[in-house]
């Protein structure tokens, strides 16, 4: 496990990848808060786990399938009724692509 | 006695017999809310109108008492944890983020509930998004504790403990990620259950952690908890991660003593950092359990230490990743509303999943929760169940933990071994520490969710802690 002080780039940087928009004092914060606590979750490093498996799936299961059945789903006005914009039936998005 | 302050069972007994209406039961509650959720701040929605509705609904159909055996619960009103997708009712996350959200679905467990006939009061209040310990972080105001209106709740499940606590509902609904319904079960003096991972179904249940997430509740008894998971648990096709494993009447096995059961007690859990008086009181569980017949012995959980460590990086990884769909197109407002638990706990998973950290961070951390896991398996090859404090201390100061994440996040230090391993977890009273509540939890293998309510139901028979009410009730 790396050193656990956070740069302030990085912290930009993750802020980014996150898209969070924070204030400078917001850095700040997390650039300190943040690396108290990796500092912290550094301890694993003690641990040796080369050999271990790791675990993402608590009971086991594993390829779980179900029958390729259409079934009921909800309308086009329900799904659209919490979009602050729409048009034509469609979510309204800011533009993508530039012209 | 107030109709408010009965439990599930009482009411029942009471409505099947007739002494009184689902109406007067709703009434009662609603009652109470008004009388003192301003001091509480329990709940972020009150559905007065639909709960009535709801209400004189039960009270046609209890007309018929043989309808009870379809609707185990009909007229029971219970408060929801606003992170339950409620058709109709707005569902927040306790978030600003979705201050004005309105599901166009029922969440399983929601369905399943309304199915058996309860009421919905209203939608509970928590910390944002389910994200700490002290009810502290909610958008929508902090949530006191009835026991002393000075101190924290517990969270994240915070108001759904304050309001059962203050007789505002018979029971609620609550998440537990790491701690999050048995910790404010323990402050408030309630009983809270976490569930088996995959025993009820996550679907509909806004998601916080998702290898992690169970859905649970918290009530006045164990009796209670059995009665309310009767009805949550069971398979889902909505959710990949329920278990076709079959769900028995947990209320069977209630009175079948704990003669001759195994109690383990893991000595890690009575170290460094454990308050003093909260020690005292869980040996004093131990000792009360081994005159009940039970054989209690120490065991060792070596990993424990590790927990907190590998839960702050799975968890916020996972956090991360899920509230990534918060982009407030679809529903919802923009990602700027998010509040500064919620930016830290993305942050921080961000870190841990990107490109050169993962192996070190998050990876590292599915390895050594290996490691937690099956230190757990080890010790139920000894023992059947295992006694543990819930939290390190009694009920804290409000505002005493709110600047230090850090500090916070080691409330939960005792409470997310059960969440990394899956297995179930079962707060129950266990006495007071200066006039406040001490929880102790029982943990078992997975899907021992009976054997965990016959040894809550013995202990809580023999020592009455959860008679005992805060004052702000009478």
């Amino acid at each position: 496990m790396a050193q656990g002080k956070l740069t302030t780039s990085q912290v930009e940087h993750l802020a980014q990848l996150a898209q969070l928009t924070l204030t400078s004092q917001e850095r700040q914060k997390l650039q300190k808060q943040l690396s108290e606590i990796l500092d912290y979750v550094g301890q694993l490093n003690k641990l040796k786990t080369a050999e271990v498996e790791p675990t993402s799936q608590v009971t086991g299961l594993e390829n779980v399938f179900r029958q390729d059945e259409p079934s009921p789903s909800l309308s086009q006005k329900e799904v659209l009724s919490e979009a602050k914009e729409t048009k034509n039936s469609f979510f309204k998005v800011k533009a993508v692509f530039e012209r | 006695m107030k109709l408010n302050q009965l439990t599930i069972k009482q009411a029942q007994t009471g409505l099947k017999k007739g002494q009184f209406s689902a109406l007067d039961l709703t009434q009662a509650c609603l009652k109470q809310i008004k009388a003192v959720d301003k001091k509480i701040n329990a709940f972020i929605t009150v559905c007065d109108k639909e709960a009535l509705g709801q209400a004189k609904e039960a009270d046609q159909l209890l007309k018929d008492s043989s309808i009870l055996k379809q609707k185990p619960l009909l007229g029971i009103p219970l408060a929801i944890k606003d992170i339950f997708c409620t058709k109709g009712i707005r569902t927040t996350a306790a978030s600003k983020v979705l201050e004005d959200y309105l599901s166009v679905y029922d969440a399983t467990v929601v369905k399943k509930l309304k199915e058996a006939g309860i009421v919905i009061l209203g939608k509970a209040n928590m910390d944002a998004w389910a994200h700490g310990s002290s009810g502290e972080n909610s958008d929508f105001g902090v949530t006191k504790n009835p026991w002393d209106l000075g101190c924290v709740p517990g969270g994240s499940s915070s108001g759904s403990a304050a309001a059962v606590a203050a007789a505002m509902c018979l029971g609620a609904t609550g998440t537990d990620t790491g701690g999050s319904i048995r910790l404010p079960a323990s402050f408030c003096n309630l009983v809270g259950l976490k569930p088996t991972y995959g025993r009820v179904s996550r679907y509909g249940v806004i998601a916080m952690a998702s290898s992690l997430d169970a859905i649970g509740h918290l009530t006045q008894d164990v009796t209670d908890s059995a009665l309310i998971l009767n009805v949550t648990a069971g398979q889902d096709p909505h959710d990949a991660t329920t278990l076709p494993a079959k769900v028995p009447d947990y209320t069977q096995s209630l009175k079948k003593g704990v003669k001759g059961l195994k109690i383990g007690f893991p000595k890690e859990y009575f170290q460094k950092g454990i308050d003093r008086e909260v020690e005292k009181k869980i040996r004093e569980a131990l000792k009360k359990l081994e005159s009940l017949g039970a054989k209690v012995q120490e065991v060792s959980l070596s990993h424990t230490q590790y927990a907190l460590a590998v839960y702050y990086l799975i968890q916020p990884s996972e956090v991360s990743s899920n509230l990534a769909r918060y982009d407030g197109i679809r529903f919802g407002f923009p990602r700027k509303r998010f509040g500064e638990e919620a930016k830290r706990r993305i942050m921080l998973g961000t870190f841990a999943l990107s490109t050169g950290y993962y192996e070190a961070y998050y990876l590292k951390a599915m390895q050594v929760r290996t490691l937690i896991k099956e230190d757990f398996e080890k010790a139920f090859k000894r023992v059947d169940v295992l006694v543990a404090p819930v939290s390190p201390t009694p009920p804290f100061k409000l505002g005493e933990k709110a600047d230090d994440p850090l500090k916070m996040y080691l409330s939960d230090v005792l409470a997310v071994t059960a969440n990394l391993a899956g297995i179930p977890g079962l707060s129950v009273p266990a006495g007071f520490v200066n006039d406040l509540p001490v929880g102790m939890q029982i943990l078992g293998p997975q899907f021992s969710e009976a054997l965990l309510f016959q040894v809550g139901y013995t202990y809580e028979q023999a020592t009455n802690w959860q008679k005992r009410k805060p004052k702000i009730i009478s």
